[in-house]
């Protein structure tokens, strides 16, 4: 756990704060984002928790003991650190440089050695980089390695500092889920930098957005943040489309899919149109005898068929399975002709429908 | 025969390699005040320069010395230096060393402190955040980063040792000068020309023989980098 209480900085020499009465609890395997406009001293109140920085006033403790009566080079062995520029030791193999704080704290080699291959295989790297040089690198690699580095020594706690921004949308999107799937196993305490909402949106159980000079605007999960923006510079910052986002923030396993007309390619003719009846639609979904989705037919193509897989059956734009975000269902309800989401399975077995009034009906409340 | 030539006879001649007058005896010399100055010089340069450029405190004075050293005429101080040490043994000895340890100081401060200072501050930053002392950061990264910057200074200084400690003669200290100065008094133009070929000779080889080690402190960083960086 991190508090921070009251905590202000004030650089010599500088006339305004940095930060300026911070109060800021991390729970224990809670991922905060710190996130704010440049200048705002993000950086700042990151780095006075591990001492890089002293406050000015007030009182930061990390597992409920103060900062500042600890030894900061001890102090900062217990934290990982991870900065924008990574930093690697370019004089430093991949794997002596994941070894730092291991060999600072004196494991042996043997226990160092096995910790860089559980490392290597945990951030997805090719084992041949161990021995090659950062410069050797691509810049996705050296980002990996840089977060591998700070989890070397297991540390409860780490610090991050737009560790993913130096790097092209693409291979960030990949870092940011492989981070996610790292800290939903490791359940670190991390307090996490960025100026990138979309960021602190996808990755924070907790957002604090501050304001120049350090103030914070609001500390709240995303999706509250989203819905109830406690000020204007909030609702800014968080900027368009907060209703989209939020829908990002949820998935269709969240919300009850509806059981839709479903038809089999056997069935005649009226068959189809009764089962399309109850749900006041005209159209059906067609399964196959396993229950996988051949397509959709409506109400005029059956009339006067024999049966239902002699008529014209259309194929769905798009499908979505229940790990999908409400985001993509509603890009789904808008591409379909028929205006729903078909909601699948793995094996891409019918599972029902959403509405695009079930799906709004999760933004306005 | 050519005086050039005849001044590389004399040298081969072995001969002329004993006695007190002998090239050995003045090349010994030579080194002797070569290798200390430098050494007295890295002394204090070295953790001098290791402060300013790790600390970035006091950079302004590490430049102001290093010009005003560069500045000052290794000739005039020998001059200012040699009444006071009349009472120290070894006649031109120590007015010498402490004119070409001022004279060998600033190539090797500035060095140091260019070469601790340009390793990137990132890499420092991120080593500090993740526990190292401020003398691990010094010992593990600036100073081996740095290493090939210094050795390049201790070359510069050394190089410019070899050349100047002629000047030990003129106080009464051996070395190559002994040839040049008897060779003027004696207006012996061969001599001469001995001593300056082997003031050329030895520096040439301290040229040499530290700009091997310069490569070899060069750290690894893969092939990429040195690529990029030879
Ligand atoms: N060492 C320092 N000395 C003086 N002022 C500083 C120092 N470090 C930061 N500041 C000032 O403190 C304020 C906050 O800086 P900080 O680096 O924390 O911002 P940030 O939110 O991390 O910004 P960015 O998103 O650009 O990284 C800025 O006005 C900055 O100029
Ligand atoms: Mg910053």
């Amino acid at each position: 756990m991190i508090t921070l209480d009251k905590v202000s900085k004030r650089f010599p020499g500088q006339d305004g704060f940095a930060v300026t009465d911070l109060s800021l609890q991390v729970d224990d395997g809670e991922l905060v984002v710190l996130v704010g406009p440049s200048g705002c001293g993000k950086t700042t109140t990151m780095r006075m928790i591990n001492r890089l920085i002293e406050p000015t006033s007030g009182r930061i403790a990390v597992d409920g003991r103060d900062v500042m009566e600890q030894d900061p080079v001890q102090l900062r062995r217990g934290i990982g650190y991870v900065i924008q520029s990574v930093g690697l030791m370019p004089h430093r193999t991949v794997g002596e440089n994941i070894a730092t704080v291991p060999r600072l704290v004196g494991w042996d080699e043997r226990r160092i050695r096995e910790r860089i291959q559980e490392l290597v295989e945990m951030f997805a790297l090719d084992g041949g980089l161990i021995g090659r040089y950062p410069s050797e690198l691509s810049g996705g690699q050296r980002q990996r390695v840089g977060v591998a580095r700070a989890l070397a020594a297991d540390p409860p706690v780490m610090l991050m500092d737009e560790p993913f921004a130096a790097v092209d949308p693409i291979v960030r999107e990949r870092l940011q889920e492989q981070f996610l799937d790292i800290q939903a196993r490791l359940r670190k305490t991390i307090v996490f930098v960025t100026h990138d909402i979309d960021e602190a949106i996808k990755l924070a159980d907790r957002i604090a957005i501050l304001n120049v000079g350090g103030v914070l605007e609001q500390y709240a999960r995303p999706e509250e943040l989203l819905r109830a923006p406690a000020s204007d510079f909030v609702r800014d910052f968080v900027g368009p489309e907060p209703g989209l986002k939020r829908l990002s923030l949820m998935s269709v396993a969240d919300i009850d899919v509806e059981a839709g007309p479903v038809v089999h390619p056997d069935a005649a003719a009226d068959e189809a149109v009764a089962a399309m009846e109850p749900f006041g639609l005209d159209w059906a979904t067609v399964l196959d005898p396993e229950g996988r989705v051949l397509g959709w037919v409506d109400r005029a193509d059956v009339t006067g068929r024999a049966r239902v897989g002699d008529a014209d059956v259309k194929r769905f734009a798009a499908y979505v399975t229940s790990g999908s975000s409400l985001r993509s269902a509603l890009d789904a309800i808008v591409s379909n002709r028929t205006q729903v989401a078909v909601v699948v399975d793995e094996q891409e077995r019918y599972r029902g429908i959403l509405s695009l009034e079930a799906v709004a009906k999760e933004i306005i409340t | 025969m050519q005086p050039f030539a005849r001044a590389v006879a004399w040298i081969l001649s072995p001969a002329h390699w004993w006695g007190p007058d002998g090239v050995l005896t003045h090349t010994a010399e030579h080194v002797e005040i070569t290798a200390l100055s430098v050494a007295v010089a890295l002394a204090i340069a070295l953790p001098a320069g290791l402060y300013v450029g790790h600390t970035r405190r006091g950079e302004k004075a590490a430049v102001w010395t290093a010009n005003l050293g560069r500045a000052l005429p290794a000739f005039g101080i020998l001059g200012i230096v040699f009444p006071f040490t009349l009472s120290l043994p070894g006649f031109g000895f120590y007015p010498t060393l402490i004119a070409m340890v001022l004279l060998a100081i600033p190539p090797i401060l500035t060095n140091t402190y260019v070469g601790v200072r340009s390793v990137e501050a990132d890499t420092v930053e991120a080593a500090r955040g993740m526990g190292m002392s401020e003398v691990q950061l010094l010992r593990r990264i600036e100073l081996p980063l740095a290493a090939p910057v210094i050795v390049a200074g201790i070359r510069t200084s050394a190089v410019a040792v070899v050349a100047t400690a002629t000047l030990a003669a003129v106080f009464g200290w051996g070395g190559y000068g002994r040839y040049i100065f008897d060779g003027f008094y004696q207006n012996d133009t061969v001599k001469i020309l001995v001593g300056a070929i082997l003031v050329a000779a030895l520096a040439v080889v301290t040229e040499l023989v530290l700009a091997v080690a310069e490569h070899l402190v060069r750290p690894a960083r893969g092939a990429a980098a040195a690529g990029a960086t030879a």
